[in-house]
């Protein structure tokens, strides 16, 4: 079938008499002409990556511009040790989403969902969620499958990419999609897991992309905190029956729309919003005059070892 | 057709899909294209990707491309000093294309045993790359697909001969295209399979009369 509406979904689901996750994945075997195993085995992959991306993470490296790095080991350490306003899941839910955000700024390996930038949304929701209610690996792969469709519905009708609808594309689609995992890992219905996406969406309506020196750092690395929040909100409104008042394929046309309408300085050119202010500018121009320096250097520098190879070989 | 493993993915090293693991791909695509171990790569930055490209690694990216690793290899902050280790030279400057897609990059690399390869590529969006000029000729493909570049001369009969091939192999052809420098000139033909194409079958093409050389790129999955 084709993942071009979240009704579509829901009608297949009570057609055909299944999960909302196995519809997604039947899709994907479909479209990818591969075995269930394979489909199946590609998502496992998937989510160990996401699972490992948290593990490695330390809180030493920095970005490549200074600008990120540590401040997920701030948290979680204050998650442990303090005694966080939004209790202690709430506050691991910010440390991995920070702690995320910050390996993708500094070259670490993270499973773009849907997007590089709002990478830390999903494993910030899942992670801790899969540690704390001793969620099996089963449940979790249908998670992932359950948000992957989600947002594919949101890129066909709307999109996903800062620089055609803003951040609301990015991180509010990421919290769309981790607000309908978290639905479906609570053992939410169908029409939950739609109005959670409905509701993720909605309160992040009109986010502008505004990343200072046009990098994937501030603000998107903690971006992913409310993006993540958000979708924990979404997640338990949904779960107390709480309904969104406009249908989820309206609200995700509706976001397109919005995304369509945003000036183009706010679309990731980095001409707006946070990026535009004097403290965004100045980071800018540092940027820019470190630029030609460090890459003379660092060519130097190798042409400098490799002679000195080739001097060795010589010799 | 949406990809549920575009939205849930890829995997890859941060920070940005376009700029970083986009410029892997291009690294990777080069290095295919030329069939050998580059040895030495002069890379021409065009728009974004020179105005913010070492913040996000862009430069770092396209080495770690060209010297074979994938865009989720932990090793590409360090492809500086990788390419230093394997002997391979290079060297990064700022150009203005025209009519160029923002994240654009130009490259002549040159391989071991003096291979050359002039290729000018874009990054663009999602890690999604696109070939758009190759040895002087404009060119359009995107490495999604199981790609064949057939170089012949510009004469008659070529396109009969290549097709007649396909026919044999019973590949499936989702797109095909004919470009050329200027009349005469050297004519780039580019076919898209869903399968790959048999090695006999490329063995064959290259076999045909005014067929000067013929690259078959396997997509990645
Ligand atoms: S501000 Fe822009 S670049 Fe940053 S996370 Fe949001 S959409 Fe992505």
């Amino acid at each position: 079938m084709n993942l071009d509406s979240m009704q579509e979904i829901v009608a297949a689901v009570r057609r055909e008499g299944k999960p909302f996750w196995e519809i997604i994945l039947e899709t994907d075997m479909v479209n990818r002409g591969v075995s269930r195993g394979n489909s199946l085995e590609k998502m496992s992959r998937t989510w160990h990556t996401m699972k490992e991306a948290s593990e490695v993470y330390t809180g030493d490296r920095r970005s490549l511009s200074g600008l990120s790095g540590g401040q997920g080991k701030q948290m979680r350490d204050y998650a442990a040790s303090s005694a966080p306003i939004g209790g202690e899941f709430i506050a691991q839910v910010i440390a991995e989403a920070l702690s995320m955000g910050e390996s993708n700024a500094c070259m670490r390996r993270i499973v773009a969902a849907p997007t590089a930038g709002a990478c830390g949304v999903m494993p910030a929701v899942l992670v801790p969620l899969y540690w704390r209610e001793n969620l099996s690996e089963d449940k979790m792969l249908e998670a992932m499958f359950t948000a992957s469709g989600i947002g594919a519905v949101i890129a066909y009708r709307a999109c996903i990419s800062g620089a055609a609808g803003g951040c609301q594309a990015e991180i509010g689609s990421a919290s769309a999609m981790a607000a309908g995992a978290l639905v479906h890992l609570k053992g939410g219905k169908e029409e939950q897991i739609c109005h959670a996406v409905a509701m993720a969406l909605k309160n992040l309506m009109g986010l502008a992309c505004d990343p200072v020196a046009g990098l994937v750092e501030v603000p998107c690395v903690k971006r992913n905190v409310i993006g993540a929040m958000n979708a924990v909100a979404a997640a338990d409104m949904a779960l107390a029956g709480i309904e969104s008042r406009i249908p989820v394929d309206e609200v995700i046309d509706a976001m397109g729309e919005v995304g369509r309408r945003l000036p183009v300085e706010l679309r990731e050119t980095a001409l707006g919003g946070l990026a535009a202010t004097p403290t965004g500018r100045a980071v800018k121009e540092r940027m820019a005059a470190g630029q030609k320096k460090q890459r003379t250097l660092t060519i130097k520098d190798a042409r400098w070892k490799l002679e000195k190879q080739e001097a060795g070989q010589e010799g | 057709m949406i990809d549920v493993f575009d939205i849930m993915g890829p995997i890859m090293v941060g920070p940005s899909s376009s700029h970083t693991a986009g410029a892997v791909r291009i690294g990777r695509m080069a290095r295919t294209l030329l069939g050998e171990e580059p040895v030495s790569a002069a890379l021409h930055l065009h728009g974004s990707f020179a105005e913010t490209g070492v913040g996000h690694g862009t430069d770092k990216a396209l080495i770690a491309g060209l010297l074979g690793l994938s865009p989720d290899d932990m090793d590409i902050p360090s492809s500086f000093e990788i390419a230093a280790d394997r002997g391979m030279k290079f060297s990064f400057d700022e150009t203005d294309l025209r009519d160029a897609h923002p994240n654009s990059v130009k490259m002549e690399v040159v391989g071991a045993s003096g291979h050359r390869l002039k290729m000018q590529a874009s990054s663009t969006g999602g890690g999604r790359i696109r070939v758009d000029k190759l040895d002087g000729v404009y060119v359009s493909f995107s490495g999604d697909y199981h790609t064949l570049i057939v170089q012949h001369m510009d004469n008659q009969g070529n396109l009969a001969n290549v097709t007649n091939a396909l026919a044999l192999a019973r590949v499936n052809v989702a797109n095909m295209s004919l470009h050329r420098s200027s009349k005469g000139g050297n004519v780039m033909m580019i076919i898209e399979t869903d399968d790959p194409m048999p090695d006999a079958i490329v063995e064959l093409i290259e076999k045909q009369p005014g067929i000067l050389q013929v690259i078959h790129y396997r997509r990645e999955s």
